[in-house]
């Protein structure tokens, strides 16, 4: 056959060689002559029309689909990364190393201006509310939705650069030349911070009142944005008075603290309706075993009370995540890779004792270490929240044992050493006479100091891991989904707006709630401010609130403020608000070598700091609100620049 | 194959050609000064802004400011505005009696050596360090500059000790500090601070026989710190 061709081919090239310009000719009169209308007119098959979209539900829920996939966000299981950047965890990978050993945060950072995709949204509220080929109940939730995601834009947009223009139309060029018609000033921070207040309130009747409902608007939603939003704005407005500097005189940066009582109040009144409303509740399906359950919080996707807003991904379908890749213990690594996010002990110490008192990690007791029988037992006692975020030494991961240890301390001339490989699992000869020839000295996950993918701090992250198998693979990845709002921080959202209004005692009701799951029976009687920052923090870890928490209560320049901590000062003042958080601390077990003694086969403990740490952060004033780019200043001369950069 | 390397030749010299801009090649150097005297400051923190007007988009040329004060710059000929924005270093702009502003016009026609006079809010006068033992010893006397409606109090006093001659607020290996409240006489301040058993950063590795002082001052509500010079110490 392909001779044929062959032939058939070589006749052609023959006869173009010798008639080429006739043949064209020919072509070109044959295709001129094709029916222009027809010819020009072809329809697009890789963009849908507006013609065609406001007539079809589906078509229409597609564009709105693309509107939820471009939703803002900072810190998410999609960019393992940023969580390295402050005082969570130690990013365990060559390329990120450069994360602790910088001291400031670029004023860039965390800028945010998408004014393209503000523009989509009002696009579609403008063209859909007119779209009266589809039913009204439709049109009116569909719009609704992108009502939710222009407030959500604009609450990513002011808790990253304060003030915005408020845009609620979609804006033409009119190709005059002269655009300064399409320039807006900045809206005060509250002004913003009012408007996504008043859309929850409008768009919260007509969206579905479904907690069924995960991966798309609900009236659920609506009010726990409303309640985080309002909770953001009464905290600028209560706490920027300690930050004089931070603020602009026309408001677009800062809020007058007269205002705090109001947007509290409004605070708690829409936590307050979620609650009593009673479609939600916490996850407690595996109350026999709490750690297990506060992990599975986050991968159980069937029925999952708590859950009221998550990012969904899906296997085989081209929407999966890669957070169990990334971060997959190397025990139980399905590829070359994986154990990025290492949790830093910093973190690790916050979960308190049951007896709700804080206490750091028991190393040592004098002079002498404390000698532990398991690996585990130094972590016993202690919040379920604590094994429920890490995965510590001695634990399992998909059913593989945590191999987690630095070396072998051997006793020898009256003193121990310590012996430890360079590389996972590495086996040597402990220069003890009587000891194997060669034995493992370090553990099968590290740590191993500057080698990547070991748990540098000797811990791996657990919240978001994925159990299935195939989880790790590059070929399949995960389909946990990435939760952004959940019944717990409404809860912590209501105690932080009842406290700050005086209703101690209502806070407390709210507070213990989330503190009962965890495995504490004393509840707490009084709340203070402390309390309010370490619930958060241990409650909300590694679900990108750290940053915006410690921005709006104005702790940031105080927690980072570039000065070197030790060892001493990391296990001082724990659950202090504004206890200085500037270097990444580890936790490392040995095992013990001293045959015929009695701690032998015993596990010490020993408070590290890693070597790729070396730069104390610092968070600037100027860091409040992120730089508005030179470009975008410069396009619009009514725009302002930040404060303090 | 030599028609190939004919052609990669004329390729590389006709390339080359001028297709290229000049780098700028005008210095601009000078440094922050109070009557004269440098400003300390603490290194890669304090920056300042040059503007070229006259071109379609805006964009500050940002020049930082070394730790003693100084600093350097590498631009074109042109006339540019000078600003030294509100929230940079322990100091307020003066006013520009020309623009009637903070702004300071500039014009550069060839290399310029031009020092900057601002107003600190204090100065550090007479420091002086003494080694006893293995502690190290600072005085000081604090001069208030600025004592109208814009006067700021002290919020703290450090001494700080490093291995390398950059001593500041983020780069020491020992600090010690005394409050502003605490202060009983700004004309003799004095502050001691412990050597470190090792002074390098590397554990026992890299240790030296010399370290490096400097008396840091934080003013309430300003984010720079303002220095004495640094000091070597011979130990």
């Amino acid at each position: 056959m392909w001779v044929l061709n062959f032939r058939f081919d070589f006749l052609i090239t023959e006869i173009m060689r010798k008639h080429i310009l006739i043949i064209s000719s020919f072509l070109i009169f044959i295709l001129a002559c094709n029916k222009d209308a027809d010819f020009l007119n072809t329809a697009p098959k890789d963009i849908l029309t507006d013609d065609a979209v406001w007539k079809s539900e589906d078509l229409t829920l597609s564009v709105l689909a693309d509107l939820y996939n471009r939703y803002p966000e900072q810190q998410t299981i999609t960019n393992w990364a940023e969580y390295t950047n402050f005082d969570e965890a130690f990013p365990s990978e060559a390329g990120n190393y450069w994360r602790t050993k910088q001291v400031d945060y670029p004023y860039d950072w965390w800028n945010l201006w998408d004014y393209g995709y503000f523009r989509d949204l009002n696009l579609f509220v403008q063209k859909c509310q007119a779209a009266d080929q589809l039913s009204a109940d439709v049109r009116n939730r569909f719009v609704s939705e992108a009502r939710f995601l222009r407030a959500a834009l604009y609450f990513e947009e002011v808790k990253r650069m304060g003030g915005v223009p408020l845009i609620l139309e979609p804006m033409e060029y009119n190709f005059s030349g002269d655009p300064t018609y399409l320039q807006h000033a900045r809206a005060k921070e509250s002004d913003i911070y009012d408007f996504v207040i008043a859309e929850m309130d409008t768009i919260k009747a007509i969206l579905p009142d479904d907690a069924s409902i995960k991966a798309r608007a609900t009236k659920g939603l609506a009010l726990a944005m409303q309640a985080r939003a309002a909770l953001y704005a009464a905290s600028i407005a209560k706490y920027g008075t300690s930050t004089p500097t931070v603020t602009l005189a026309g408001g677009e940066v800062g809020i007058s603290a007269d205002k705090s009582t109001a947007y509290y109040t409004k605070a708690l009144a829409a936590a307050q309706e979620i609650i009593s409303g009673g479609k939600y509740s916490l996850y407690k399906k595996k109350t026999e075993d709490l750690q297990d359950n506060f992990a599975s919080l986050f991968y159980d996707k069937s029925n999952n009370p708590e859950v009221i807003f998550a990012q969904d991904f899906k296997l085989k379908s081209g929407k999966v995540e890669d957070w169990t890749l990334n971060n997959q213990p190397w025990s139980s690594a399905e590829e070359q890779q994986g154990g990025r996010v290492n949790p830093s002990l910093n973190l690790a110490q916050l979960y308190e004792k049951l007896d709700n008192t804080y206490s750091p990690f028991v190393t040592n007791t004098g002079s002498d270490y404390v000698y532990y029988d398991n690996p585990l037992d130094i972590f016993a006692g202690r919040d379920a929240r604590l094994g429920g975020t890490i995965i510590l030494p001695g634990t399992k991961f998909k059913g593989v044992p945590l191999d987690i240890w630095a070396g072998v301390m051997y006793w020898k001339g009256g003193q121990y050493n310590i012996i430890t490989g360079d590389n996972f699992g590495d086996q040597d000869s402990i220069p003890v006479a009587g000891s194997p020839k060669s034995s493992q000295v370090v553990g099968a996950d590290g740590p191993v100091d500057g080698l990547q993918f070991s748990a540098q701090t000797g811990f791996y992250v657990r919240k978001f891991m994925d159990q299935t198998v195939g989880s790790g693979q590059i070929g399949t990845r995960s389909e946990v989904w990435w939760v952004r709002y959940r019944y717990a921080e409404v809860l912590l959202n209501a105690a932080e707006a009842a406290f700050e209004l005086g209703q101690s005692d209502v806070a407390a009701t709210y507070i213990n709630q989330v503190r009962e799951r965890a495995g504490f029976t004393i509840p707490l009687t009084t709340i203070t401010f402390d309390r309010i920052v370490h619930e958060r923090r241990v409650e909300l870890a590694f679900e990108g609130h750290e940053l915006f928490d410690n921005k709006r209560w104005r702790l940031a320049h105080k927690v980072w403020n570039g000065e070197t901590i030790s060892a001493a000062d990391l296990v001082t003042n724990i659950g202090k608000a504004d206890k200085v958080n500037t270097m990444i601390y580890g936790l490392w077990p040995y095992k013990i070598y001293n045959p015929g003694n009695v701690n032998d086969g015993k596990w010490v403990y020993k408070i590290v700091k890693p070597s790729n740490v070396t730069a104390a952060h610092r968070f600037k004033l100027g860091n409040y609100y992120s730089q508005i780019g030179s470009d975008i200043l410069s396009n619009n001369p009514k725009l302002i620049k930040n404060p303090n950069q | 194959m030599k028609k190939i390397i004919y052609l990669a030749l004329c390729m590389v010299a006709l390339s080359c050609k001028k297709d290229n801009y000049d780098s700028p090649s005008v210095t601009l150097q000078g440094r922050i000064t109070y009557q004269g005297e440098a400003i300390n400051v603490s290194s890669k923190d304090v920056t300042f802004e040059l503007w070229e007007p006259g071109w379609g988009k805006n964009g500050a040329i940002t020049v930082n400011i070394n730790e003693d004060g100084s600093y350097s710059a590498l631009l074109f000929n042109g006339n540019y505005k000078l600003i030294i924005p509100p929230s940079q270093g322990p100091f307020r702009s003066v006013l520009n009696n020309e623009t009637n502003s903070d702004t300071v016009r500039l014009q550069l026609n060839g290399n310029r050596t031009m020092d900057i006079e601002v107003m600190p809010y204090y100065m550090v006068r007479t420091p002086q360090f003494l080694l006893t033992g293995t502690t190290v010893g600072a005085t000081c006397k604090l001069e208030k500059i600025i004592t109208d409606a814009n006067a700021k109090d002290i919020e703290n006093v450090f001494l700080y000790l490093n291995q390398t001659a950059f001593v500041d607020g983020t780069n020491y290996i020992a600090r010690t500090s005394i409050a502003g409240s605490d202060i009983a006489d700004p004309d003799h301040i004095s502050l001691n601070v412990e050597v470190p058993a090792s002074t390098s950063a590397n554990g026992s590795t890299g240790d030296q026989r010399y370290i490096y002082a400097r008396i840091g001052v934080k003013i309430s509500g300003v984010e720079d710190l303002l220095f004495s010079t640094v000091q070597k110490i011979d130990l």
